[in-house]
């Protein structure tokens, strides 16, 4: 049996361009690949995989495989498994990094079944065991309410990665590294599903990932009408954008692309104004990135005041308009 | 055509209890007595995801949980709110389990009930919110499986889904039988009738252990992990909120309005 060796990360497009997460899981690779003086490859699978095979030598790897083909333009679980599996099988990597994405979740799992291995999903941190050469992987459980650390003997070692957990390294565009156009057929026969439509549903403005404020309410709201009066004008005289915690998407009172959380989207803007959420260790978990996180809740005792810098105690409709009135006479100023 | 389901669900401590209960000893996370156990939130929807497609095609419902010493009155919510059968996988030896042992046991606990078109999941588990254990199940089965679902219906021998992506859904087709993972969206559980109350419990669960499905002791719970848990630990945070004040909560929301440019915040 061949030995395994080397990191591999499966990579992400995101519009044609590298995705962030894949430059923060290159990052963790680089790292670990460097300790156990092995190699760093990169896996990008995509109807056309362009410049974005130079972007993945730039923040890191070695090698890069590129699988293109038509029928991988969209992501489904059933052709990309045959491409994951095989390459997996064929290069023989001792860890195996998804992100904690979108795909990785949906794929990570599948695979370390299909492998009889194990993997972690959604690690916040990944170091080795000096000297076994095991991934000791660090996530998330209880809903944020504490974090484990898992081992596992089973190879090859798998985890998922949180978005916006690891740092990418600088790009540097002298690195050299090694493109490798991967011929992998695609048994048809086998995909079990068909994508019919997608339909976009993002909110109109600025986007919750890339918004440098954001307005967030919660189960306080009360129903849907706020989120596009209060914290909508809120969040326009910020240039920020509305976001939500969980019981508002569950109770349809904003779309689920509005959700911050664990389950939801994971955002670190500048300013994080939390309005009427509790803070549950599922919704924190989601914007502790953030940089200053605010609070206003009228239960002093709420769970957000922990997470938070700076407060008021108090009834959303009677804080935040007056907020908002003064900050718009302040920036106008 | 009627749709034979089965609905996995976890019994779990509430994860809506406040965060200050959760308290980790010994490597375990323990909670107060009084914090009651639940049906996991996304079992919840996969369990209501099962309901509907019985409101409209018809068909059996069986709830099927893994787990050892379940509240009874719990775990037969399931029953209460429109479930036909409920088996219990329940044995000491099910205890302290990963992703893998787990999936593994009710993969075989499904094969012996044998005769399925849709297998509905949570899209994790509310106490180790993994994330794998339904699409374990449906690899170890040789089944297609569809995640992320907010809306699920049956037309033409096949399942219609649709599959929430980071800014929008797709529409995905999938042949049966196959396991839909479920997530938020699909609406909150229903509140379980008067009716179903006293029908449930009439009802006995059915009870199951490892033998029953041709499992060894070696194969399952703590023995049949693929991964070891080192240490689970709660990271201390300094809480150090800054709380503005006011005569008024609007003036404490105009000294708000101050402070942020004062700090230039904002």
């Amino acid at each position: 049996m061949a030995e395994y060796k080397g990191i591999l990360v499966c990579g992400e497009l995101v519009d044609g361009k590298l995705a962030a997460i894949t430059t923060e899981m290159l990052g963790c690779g680089r790292k670990l690949a460097d300790e156990l003086k092995e190699g760093l490859s990169c896996l990008l699978v995509s109807d056309s995989v362009g410049e974005a095979s130079k972007e993945t030598i730039a923040f890191g790897a070695d090698k890069v495989y590129t699988v293109e083909l038509p029928d991988l333009k969209e992501y489904q679980a059933d052709s990309y498994m045959q491409v994951v599996e095989k390459l997996a099988k064929d290069t023989v990597p001792r860890v195996i990094l998804m992100g904690q994405t979108s795909m990785g979740r949906d794929l990570a799992p599948r695979l370390a079944f299909r492998l009889g291995t194990s993997v972690t999903t959604d690690c916040l941190d990944l170091s080795l065991d000096p000297e076994k050469k095991l991934l000791v992987q660090t996530r998330p459980v209880y809903g944020g309410n504490a974090q484990a650390v898992f081992t596992s003997e089973f190879m090859p070692q798998m985890a998922t990665v949180r978005t916006k957990a690891m740092s990418p390294l600088e790009r540097d565009n002298s690195r050299k590294g090694e493109v490798i156009p991967t011929k992998i057929d695609i048994d048809t026969s086998k995909v079990r599903t068909k994508i019919s439509e997608t339909i976009k549903e993002e909110a109109a403005g600025i986007k919750l990932e890339d918004a440098p404020v954001i307005v967030s309410g919660g189960r306080g709201m009360g129903g849907p009408e706020p989120f596009q009066t209060t914290l909508k004008e809120l969040a326009d005289l910020l240039h920020g954008a509305v976001g939500a915690s969980r019981p508002p998407a569950d109770n349809g009172w904003v779309p689920e692309a509005l959700h911050i959380g664990l389950t939801g989207k994971i955002v670190a803007p500048d300013i994080y104004i939390a309005i009427a959420i509790s803070g549950a260790s599922q919704h924190t978990a989601g914007c502790t990135g953030s940089k200053h996180i605010i609070a206003i809740n009228k239960d002093p005792e709420a769970n957000i005041f922990r997470e938070a810098e700076l407060g008021v105690v108090g009834k959303y409709e009677e804080v935040v308009p007056a907020l908002t009135n003064k900050l718009k006479e302040l920036l106008a100023g | 055509m009627p749709v034979n389901m089965i609905a996995c669900c976890k019994q779990v401590p509430d994860p809506e209890a406040p965060p200050s209960v959760f308290k980790v000893a010994n490597n375990k996370m323990t909670l107060p007595p009084d914090i009651k156990p639940v049906i996991g939130q996304y079992e919840e929807f996969a369990l209501e995801a099962a309901l509907k497609i019985k409101d409209t095609a018809g068909g059996k419902i069986t709830a099927l949980s893994l787990g050892n010493n379940f509240v009874r009155d719990v775990i037969k919510k399931a029953l209460a709110v429109g479930s036909d059968e409920l088996i219990l996988l329940e044995d000491e030896a099910f205890e302290e389990g990963d992703s893998w042992s787990t999936a593994n046991a009710l993969a075989m606990a499904i094969k012996k009930i044998a005769e399925y078109d849709i297998i509905f999941c949570g899209r994790q588990s509310s106490d180790w919110d993994a994330g794998q254990v339904g699409l374990g199940i449906a690899e170890i089965l040789g089944i297609p499986a569809v995640t992320l679902a907010r809306k699920v219906e049956v037309i033409d021998g096949k399942a219609k889904v649709e599959r929430v992506i980071p800014d929008g859904y797709q529409v995905v087709e999938v042949t049966l039988p196959a396991l839909i993972i479920v997530t938020s969206g699909i609406g909150a559980l229903r509140y379980a009738t008067l009716k179903g109350i006293m029908a449930a419990a009439k009802k006995q669960p059915v009870i199951w252990k490892p033998a029953d499905i041709g499992l060894e002791p070696s194969q399952i719970g703590a023995a049949g992990r693929h991964s070891k848990l080192d240490r689970l630990f709660q990271p201390v945070k300094e809480a150090k909120c800054e709380i503005i004040e006011g005569e008024t909560p609007a003036e404490a929301g105009a000294n708000l309005a101050l402070k942020l440019r004062e700090a230039k915040l904002l």
